[in-house]
């Protein structure tokens, strides 16, 4: 059973439809990326499948944990608790970290697995040191994150997502505030995950990243999924002319090869 | 009249304007909260009603609403509240009324927080209880303290609007000070300066305290 699942979402904000009918599935163990133009609906895909936006019209599960169905072509949602249950599935991180600026390093990492989750709380405690150390965060527990460089914080953010033991993690667009060094240490902490098989979907403007990280790589634009694949097949033979075109306007601007 | 016996009535009157001072604020404060979520409720009836309320407070004279709470019982209704109602009728009139002038700073304060804090929150599963009261508002706290500082203060000196309606307290011992024959009456309204001045210097003290609190963080 796929770990995620979205199907045919729609979603228009007023007259503009951002979402034409994305599908989406993922199996555990699979990293996928996500990359587009700006405003291709890559980020309203991710809020739909966070339960930040709500669809107009598709169907969201997670394993067997159901979301959303559709009715009469519009979206069902579930009831609180049903979605309550569903929010343990995934994590998600932010573009601007949106860690708690009053709480520790530690208590971002421990309090929402301690309060909404009601775990042990040594317990607890104790797992966050050792996903702090992992972040390259050792030493940082007692700091706020007004204290640590955007790149720290991000590790941070990624730390108090997993501390909530999510079957899947998605990042917006993670190191997209950040300067290429400090990109560079969040992209190796997601690498790291990847090779722990850690299932996730990654919208990013990162290509080499990208290409390097994925199991399969999705090409939207337009409100649709315009191309789909390996890394090797999206990158060095798109099909699609716009596939094409996005990549090609990416090489000129950026220099890199991808 | 001695200047000791001029300063002993002169403290009796600070006591009443000091109870004036702890009610308002008692009750104010956790008002203007309930005022401030009743201001940006979805329910659009609450919502102008609330408004409404708001406009009025900030709009008339203090000193004509304690009139109003005051007589308005007895003028409008016919009715006789028991009891002290010269001193309810303040801290009724005094509440209404910072409770107004609160909600519009917590509200300043709620929408400077950006939305990427509940959406946090809210993917961590977080309670909506939750999220406001572990992750907002103590971020709203530290945001208005600066504004709440200066309304205190306001409130302080606002106390001395109490004698409209025959409140005893400080200002009105001065007044009735100065009135008398043989009294060093200059010298009363100094001193009632003095005790405003010495309360307020207290009140900003304290809240300069409370904002270096909450400096750790950022």
């Amino acid at each position: 059973m796929a770990v995620f699942e979205l199907q045919n979402a729609k979603k228009a904000f007023g007259a503009l439809e951002v979402l034409k009918g994305v599908s989406l599935k993922v199996e555990k163990g699979e990293v996928v990326s996500i990359i587009g133009p700006s405003g291709g609906g890559k980020s309203t895909m991710l809020r739909c499948a966070t339960l930040l936006e709500t669809m107009d019209s598709g169907t969201l599960s997670y394993g067997d944990n159901v979301a959303a169905r559709e009715e009469n072509g519009k979206s069902v949602y579930a009831g609180k608790a049903a979605l309550a249950q569903v929010r343990r599935q995934f994590g998600l991180v932010f573009q601007q970290f949106d860690l708690f600026p009053h709480y520790t390093v530690l208590k971002n990492v421990c309090d929402a697995p301690i309060s909404v989750q009601k775990r042990d709380k040594a317990e607890v405690e104790a797992e966050a040191m050792e996903l702090l150390d992992k972040m390259g965060l050792k030493g940082k527990e007692n700091a706020y994150p007004y204290q640590l460089s955007g790149g720290q914080q991000q590790r941070v953010a990624i730390a108090r997502a997993l501390a909530m033991k999510p079957e899947i993690l998605f990042f917006d667009e993670p190191t997209s505030a950040l300067d290429p060094l400090l990109t560079g240490e969040v992209l190796r902490v997601i690498r790291s995950l990847a090779d722990e098989h850690m299932t996730m979907v990654i919208v990013t403007h990162e290509m080499p990243f990208a290409r390097a990280v994925s199991d399969r790589v999705v090409f939207l634009d337009g409100g649709v999924i315009v191309e789909q694949g390996s890394p090797e097949q999206v990158f060095e033979n798109p099909q699609q002319e716009r596939t094409r075109e996005f990549l090609k306007s990416y090489r000129e601007t950026s220099g890199a090869q991808a | 009249m001695t200047v000791s016996t001029m300063l002993s009535l002169l403290s009796q009157g600070f006591v009443t304007s000091l109870l004036i001072f702890a009610l308002t604020l008692l009750f104010s404060m956790p008002l203007g909260l309930a005022v401030m979520f009743g201001r940006r409720s979805k329910v659009t009836p609450l919502r102008g009603f609330i408004k409404a309320y708001i406009s009025i407070m900030r709009g008339t004279p203090l000193m004509l609403q304690l009139m109003v709470v005051f007589y308005g019982p007895k003028l409008l209704l016919g009715v006789t509240v028991p009891g002290n109602w010269r001193f309810m009728a303040v801290i009724v009139a005094f509440v209404i009324n910072y409770a107004a002038y609160f909600a519009e700073i917590y509200r300043g304060g709620i929408e400077s927080i950006p939305r990427g804090q509940y959406e946090a929150a809210q993917v961590l599963g977080y309670t909506k209880a939750q999220t406001f009261f572990k992750i907002i508002l103590p971020q709203m706290v530290k945001r208005v303290i600066p504004a709440v500082t200066n309304e205190v203060i306001t409130l302080v000196k606002d106390t001395s609007l109490a004698y409209v309606i025959g409140t005893v307290e400080m200002f009105t011992r001065a007044k009735q000070i100065v009135a008398s024959p043989n009294t060093p009456g200059m010298l009363a309204l100094v001193a009632a300066g003095v005790f405003y001045y010495v309360f307020n210097y207290a009140v900003a003290f304290a809240m300069e305290k409370w904002e270096q609190a909450l400096r750790y963080y950022r």
